[in-house]
């Protein structure tokens, strides 16, 4: 028996939204009596994130706390249009929106408390914990509960903003087959380190190296979060998962259930290094681009390439399971 | 089909419920009681997003038959903190952003409590071993690791500071 070494690399660009239709997504920021900041959106938080991601984009730019921002994504029959949670589109499409609404929003709240404290309300500046204050005069200030008050029950004003992303439909160039499809791509790449058993054909992942040029990161830790965890499902794609013998064979598809389902546990983790680079795409609400679908990406080929490297065997199939390994092992000794 | 009253002390507080046969203990916990921490995952006993623990030990509640546990002692994720002081297993895990979307986080820490009770100084493997009931499918393992084996520094430190 021997345990054989290899490392291999892969990269991968990647596209944030899509663009079949048209690609928009909209958002309706309003204030209650008490002065918090209702962004109501239809866009669904699978768990990846994109309440906290939406409300950091709502609260600095109104300049105001996050604990002042309330994301409401409850229904989407009554909610503002968004096409959906996918294609790695969440964080850039409805940012943005966001962002438009709460300029628009913004603008209404330093109006009303110009009029409040008799001053221009292009004098005026948000102080990030909950007033509006006089430019050179901090002295001079109101608090938003006291503006949204004021709005409500003294000037008879909305405090509200409309905002919506749209990535319109492109068509391509029938002369070239050029078009613009997506919004802007960000970039990774994987280093993997494997460990390939000659005799039982198993294969551990020891560790990957990862660095992604993903824009702007607007939650760092987040963003560090997605990296790895999706990394961790590459390996599962990799060297664990299959929908066999559920699909195709004998359902319309997956695997029944989860003790049917093959992943990689607490104990068959890698170690991981993980790197972010911040480019800023101009498109991007503060430059952010989609970190969604692509970080289980590039840990797949970079994990085959390592494989190759250890042992010599191609594997083009997943997961690369002991046996594939084995078969690639006699037919490179039968060669 | 008989229905049984099962008297239990879920929390530390005495509860009561009627439970037909075939009413696991999570059911009961979500819909009777209204203890909606543990999750109903995959009502199989394989994800681990249900565990609590009975009479101390982890259990995946979705396979407890209800009936069975009359006259136990039930913890679930909703007794852990004491107000809003969150116990160091919670705190290791918020500080160490050891959770995503937060789904199997309930089960993830019931495993970890159980753990720190019996084993006050775990290795990563015991660890590892510990919660290799619980799937996660966010995170990656790692922090969630990291977390517990944090907390336990935790508790130690609090009991070398009360002695």
């Amino acid at each position: 028996m021997t345990l054989l070494r290899g490392r291999g690399y892969a990269s991968v660009n990647y596209p944030t939204g899509m663009n079949l239709g048209g690609d928009p997504s909209q958002a309706i920021i309003h204030a209650t009596t008490m002065g918090g900041f209702v962004v109501t959106l239809s866009s669904v938080d699978l768990g990846q994130g994109l309440k906290t991601v939406v409300a950091q984009c709502a609260a600095e730019t109104l300049g105001i706390p996050m604990e002042n921002v309330i994301i409401d994504t409850a229904d989407t029959d009554t909610g503002p249009h968004c096409m959906g949670t996918f294609a790695s589109r969440g964080t850039h499409r409805v940012g943005n929106a966001v962002i438009m609404a709460a300029r628009e929003a913004r603008e209404v709240m330093l109006q009303v408390a110009a009029d409040e404290l008799e001053v221009d309300a292009g004098d005026l500046e948000t102080d990030g914990t909950g007033f509006v204050r006089l430019k050179g005069s901090p002295a001079t200030k109101i608090h938003i509960s006291d503006i949204a008050l004021a709005a409500h029950f003294k000037q008879g004003k909305s405090i509200s903003g409309r905002g919506i992303f749209l990535k319109e439909r492109s068509y391509p160039v029938p002369e070239t087959g050029e078009m613009d499809p997506d919004s802007c791509q960000a970039h990774a790449c994987t280093v993997a380190e494997v460990e390939v058993d000659d005799e039982t054909g198993i294969v551990t992942v020891l560790r990957m190296y990862n660095t992604y040029e993903i824009g702007r990161a607007l939650n760092p830790a987040m963003v560090a979060q997605q990296v790895e965890g999706g990394a961790w499902m590459g390996v599962s794609h990799a060297i664990f998962e299959s929908t066999e013998p559920y699909y195709p064979a004998s359902r319309a598809h997956g695997p029944i259930d989860f003790c049917e389902y093959l992943m990689p546990g607490p104990a068959e983790i890698p170690v991981q290094t993980s790197v972010i680079l911040e480019r800023p795409a101009s498109n991007g609400p503060f430059g952010a681009k989609g970190i969604g679908e692509m970080t289980a990406n590039a840990p797949i080929p970079a994990i085959a390439n390592a494989i190759f490297d250890a042992c010599g065997v191609r594997l083009t199939t997943m997961p690369f399971t002991p046996e594939s390994v084995l078969r690639g092992l006699d037919a490179l000794r039968a060669a | 089909m008989t229905v049984t009253i099962v008297n239990l002390k879920v929390n530390g507080v005495d509860q009561a419920f009627m439970a037909r046969p075939g009413t696991t203990l999570l059911l009961a916990l979500r819909e009777q009681l209204g203890l909606t921490g543990a999750k109903r995952g995959c009502a199989q006993g394989a994800c681990g997003s249900c565990t609590v623990l009975l009479d101390g030990a982890p259990v995946v509640s979705c396979l407890v038959p209800a009936t069975t546990v009359d006259g136990a002692d039930i913890a679930t994720v909703e007794g852990l903190a004491d107000g809003q002081q969150l116990s160091d297993v919670q705190q290791a895990f918020l500080d160490g952003f050891a959770t995503q979307c937060g789904f199997c986080t309930p089960g993830m820490l019931m495993s970890a409590e159980a753990l720190l009770a019996r084993n006050p100084d775990p290795t990563a493997d015991e660890v590892n071993e510990a919660i290799s009931g619980n799937v996660c499918r966010c995170t990656g393992y790692a922090p969630i690791v990291s977390a517990i084996l944090d907390a336990a520094e935790r508790r130690r430190n609090r009991v070398e500071a009360t002695h």
